[in-house]
């Protein structure tokens, strides 16, 4: 009782209009269909899926600019453009940027938007919790760069050595901004995770088994479970950095007795895992695409399944191989290595599948699949050279020089991103309603694969003459500076490619009204999202899709006949849903996920500069949550009865129902 | 199924089944444990990397004063055996013994944290800060990692309570019950870990 009449002041502050005409004050559930305050209240998994991938390309821009800057610096000798303290922000910021804000928001954006269409559910588990993990994340980004105008950005590197990182070596506020930046993007995948594990194992349509799931269903599950359980290790390492710098405790501190392989450990067990977090999505979008324009299944559909799950598991097994020249000793490193050659076993049986995809497919080579094929291409150079990494004492001569770089690149750029790109050109008629270019779209292929290619492969070059990578510049005469130009020409190629991108948005929104419809299954699609109308409706699916195959969706369209030829027997348009929502009972907007998202980062600019503005912010944590708690399971509309005619006299009952309802919500958070 | 995405508990007493058969909140929930098992482990870890590294003390020999922890062990083992008797209680219908129970294992929570704070007070007397030495850091860390999470269970514990006296904790709502003693019974057993990694094994 007396929490919930405490709250009342907190909850005034922010939720804004839209509210005052409603009978249960603040405690009534936004009505907006349209405009900024229906995405800014939304809890519809597609919204938060666009939006998503609008702050990831946002996001794109900036750490592109970063790494802009980072190669003009490099493209002579002696450069003077960034001094050394900026330069070492610089490549901090770009590599938190594309890991933390631009990768995993991007895969969280199409696991967001598809797979609750591909296992024919109408939401995620926890809509409102699916709000807030986006917004947590999209403060924690802002939180992240606003850095910059702060006492400037991060300096230690995006895994963050300590000590190296303590107060002694990096005094600016930068990584504290990193620790608890982090931390709040972390917050935000943790959420994220368990409502997605959740939807993916509780809310399959009738017959969707699991051994029925789309393999970019089966691959963001196994995303989500890496993310439940690596985030927690990252968070103990932040916390423990942040105590460290704010509060003096000495979990870094040498000279106290600390070791400086506990946050390589506790990052590595982390980020090792992290890199399959960020592939593993786009391993599944092209696992989409390739069938579809192939015109066939996919091969091996069971080992696509089992070999992601054995991604999932290896990946914790092999951390140290980012360690083996801190003096692990013979052991230990003969281990990781095996094991890290082990885990190369499940991912060329993937690169096996795809291929045995496309062999004797009908192939039709559009935008996504040049961009699928770019993919594994990509990804196989990328792996090969993890595999030189595994290699102990080759990998002792590549630590920390620009082989790494060249490295991570092509399986994080070559791989993920490719992967991303061709899953907007796949998906963004099923989205929007309109196609993007497919020209316009070939001549952006093309050039991200020259550019990527001309900037990353001279790295492999320059590594092995012996080029340390976060080097601020290099001196004439070491021979690094032929391939360093190459490399800076190349990245303003992949810059002018990403510009030919926005402008093939731009000019297919234009001209969408030209184009035909793309109706519901432009592309002859196989999952259950293309027997949804496009751009999707609101409600997913007029009525629970029940599932019989694998591929339900094409099963429908294509059957054998006495013959036993596959025909077609019914087009799409003929068997498609047609957008009636009458029969869908949606869950309610609600504005609390976004006010709670910014207690966050007032707490954590409270931690850095003052505390008085960490109290504001545990205020609003406390009063969102009691909000959150408190607020009706339903926008009255909706409801059958109204509550208009009861009158509001038992105005107990009625807060209290939704509050006991919703108390199990607050208890997954 | 439209009630299952809503996500409103309950969906599974309303007949609409989920795929597993388990309520999404009782899945989040054992999802959430799994995850808070990886945080634990990394803080215990950190702990017996660096305990006796200590340069200088107070040493952990020195402090910890084995039969009081002992003692508030136990007094937070017992509250996991109110917790199953809240929840059977409440299952049985019987929402007045309920109370008692919710409230008596709100209690023995209270009492653990109590005891975990004169613990630090005790220690921060007898010389060890949280920046005295890499004992400290690591003790004062993990477990007040765990007092935050004991602390949170009771405020669940105390918001069930408070739902209770509007009337709006009956059987079929045992399943909250149930949810929240699963992360209670989970607090217990890693303080049975912290307990003997930290205090019992030298």
């Amino acid at each position: 009782m007396a929490i919930i009449e405490r709250s009342s002041d907190i909850l005034a502050l922010p939720p804004g209009a839209g509210v005052a005409r409603a009978p249960m004050g603040v405690f009534s559930r936004p009505r907006a269909k349209t405009g900024w305050r229906s995405w800014v209240s939304t809890v519809d998994h597609k919204k938060i899926g666009i939006m998503y991938g609008a702050s990831s390309l946002f996001f794109f821009v900036i750490g592109g600019i970063e790494a802009l800057a980072i190669r003009a610096q490099l493209a002579a000798p002696g450069q003077k453009l960034l001094s050394a303290a900026l330069y070492n922000q610089v490549f901090t910021m770009h590599g938190v940027t594309m890991i933390f804000l631009v990768v995993m928001p991007m895969g969280a954006a199409f696991m967001n938007y598809l797979m609750p269409l591909q296992i024919g559910a109408r939401d995620v588990a926890f809509p409102r919790l699916n709000a807030l993990s986006f917004w947590t994340f999209i403060f924690g980004g802002i939180f992240l760069n606003t850095s910059w105008f702060l006492g400037g950005g991060a300096d230690g590197g995006w895994f963050a050595y300590a000590p190296n990182t303590g107060v002694i070596f990096s005094p600016s506020h930068g990584m504290d901004f990193y620790a608890i930046g982090l931390q709040i993007t972390g917050i935000a995948s943790l959420v994220g995770g368990v409502n997605l594990v959740v939807t993916v194992l509780n809310m399959r349509a009738p017959g969707m088994t699991m051994m029925k799931l789309p393999v970019f269903t089966w691959m963001s599950l196994v995303t989500q479970v890496l993310l439940i359980f690596a985030v927690p290790v990252i968070s103990v390492a932040l916390f423990l950095l942040t105590f460290d710098r704010l509060f003096g405790a000495n979990f870094f501190n040498v000279q106290q007795g600390a070791d400086p392989l506990l946050w390589e450990h506790l990052f590595w067990i982390f980020g090792h895992p992290e890199v399959y977090i960020l592939i593993l999505p786009a391993f599944g979008i092209v696992s989409e695409i390739i069938p579809v324009f192939s015109r066939k299944p996919i091969f091996g559909y069971p080992f696509m399944v089992f070999s992601g799950i054995a991604i999932g598991f290896m990946g914790w097994g092999v951390w140290a191989h980012h360690m083996f020249a801190s003096g692990l000793g013979p052991i230990s490193v003969a281990a990781f290595s095996v094991s890290t050659m082990f885990i190369a076993v499940p991912t060329g049986v993937k690169i096996l599948n795809w291929m045995a995809t496309l062999w004797g497919g009908k192939i039709s080579f559009t935008t996504p699949l040049l961009f699928s094929i770019g993919l594994v291409a990509m990804f196989t150079i990328g792996g090969l050279s993890g595999v030189t990494h595994a290699v102990a004492p080759a990998d002792t001569q590549q630590t920390d020089t620009y082989y790494i770089v060249a490295h991570f690149h092509y399986v994080i750029f070559g791989g993920a991103l490719f992967g991303f790109l061709g899953g907007f050109y796949f998906w963004w008629p099923k989205v929007f309603g309109y196609f993007l270019d497919d020209k316009l779209g070939k001549v952006h292929f093309w050039l991200t694969l020259v550019g990527f290619n001309l900037t990353f492969g001279p790295m492999h070059i320059l590594g092995l003459q012996g080029m340390n990578r976060r080097i601020q510049t290099y001196r004439d005469g070491y021979g690094f500076n032929f391939w360093n130009f190459v490399s800076t020409i190349g990245a303003f190629i992949i810059a002018l490619s990403v510009l030919i991108f926005f402008v093939n948005i731009a000019r297919s929104k234009r001209g969408a009204h030209l184009q035909s419809a793309p109706g519901p299954d432009p592309w002859d699609g196989r999952s259950l999202e293309w027997s949804v109308p496009s751009p999707t409706p609101e409600h997913n699916f007029d009525d629970d899709p029940v599932v019989v195959h694998f591929d339900d969706w094409w099963h429908r369209k294509y059957q054998a006949d006495e013959t036993g030829r596959v025909v077609k027997v019914h087009e799409p348009e003929e068997i498609a849903m047609i957008g009636d929502g009458s029969r869908a009972h949606l869950p309610a907007p609600s504005y609390w996920p976004i006010v709670m998202a910014t207690a966050f980062p007032l707490i954590g600019y409270g931690l850095i500069f003052n505390l008085a503005i960490s109290f504001v912010g545990g205020l609003v944590l406390l009063g969102s949550m009691v909000g959150w708690a408190l607020e009706p399971s339903d926008d009255e509309d909706q409801l059958p009865h109204g509550h208009d005619g009861n009158g509001h006299d038992d105005g107990d009952d009625d807060h209290a129902a939704p509050a006991a309802e919703r108390e199990e919500v607050t208890v997954g958070d | 199924m439209t009630d299952t995405a809503l996500g409103t508990p309950g969906a599974a007493d309303h007949g609409h089944a989920t795929s597993t058969g388990i309520s999404n909140t009782k899945l989040a929930m054992w999802v959430y444990l799994g995850s808070d098992c990886l945080l634990f482990g990394s803080l215990i870890s950190t702990y017996l990397l660096l305990r006796h590294r200590s340069v200088g003390g107070p040493t952990p020999e020195e402090l910890f004063d084995i039969p009081f922890t002992s003692v508030s062990t136990f007094v937070l083992l017992m509250s996991s055996l109110t917790m199953v008797l809240a929840v059977s209680s409440l299952m049985r219908g019987d929402v007045r013994l309920n109370r008692i129970w919710l409230g008596t294992t709100a209690m023995l929570g209270a009492v653990f944290i109590g005891g975990q704070v004169y613990e630090f007070t005790t220690f921060y007397r007898e010389g060890l800060g949280y920046t005295t030495n890499i004992f400290g850091s690591a003790f004062y860390t993990l477990t007040a990692f765990h007092g935050v999470h004991v602390s949170v269970g009771i405020v669940m514990l105390m918001s069930m309570l408070v739902m209770s006296f509007r009337g709006n904790l009956g059987p079929e709502r045992s399943e909250t019950v149930e949810t929240i003693g699963l992360y209670w019974h989970f607090v217990d057993i890693v303080w049975i870990i912290i307990f003997t990694v930290v205090y019992l094994i030298p």
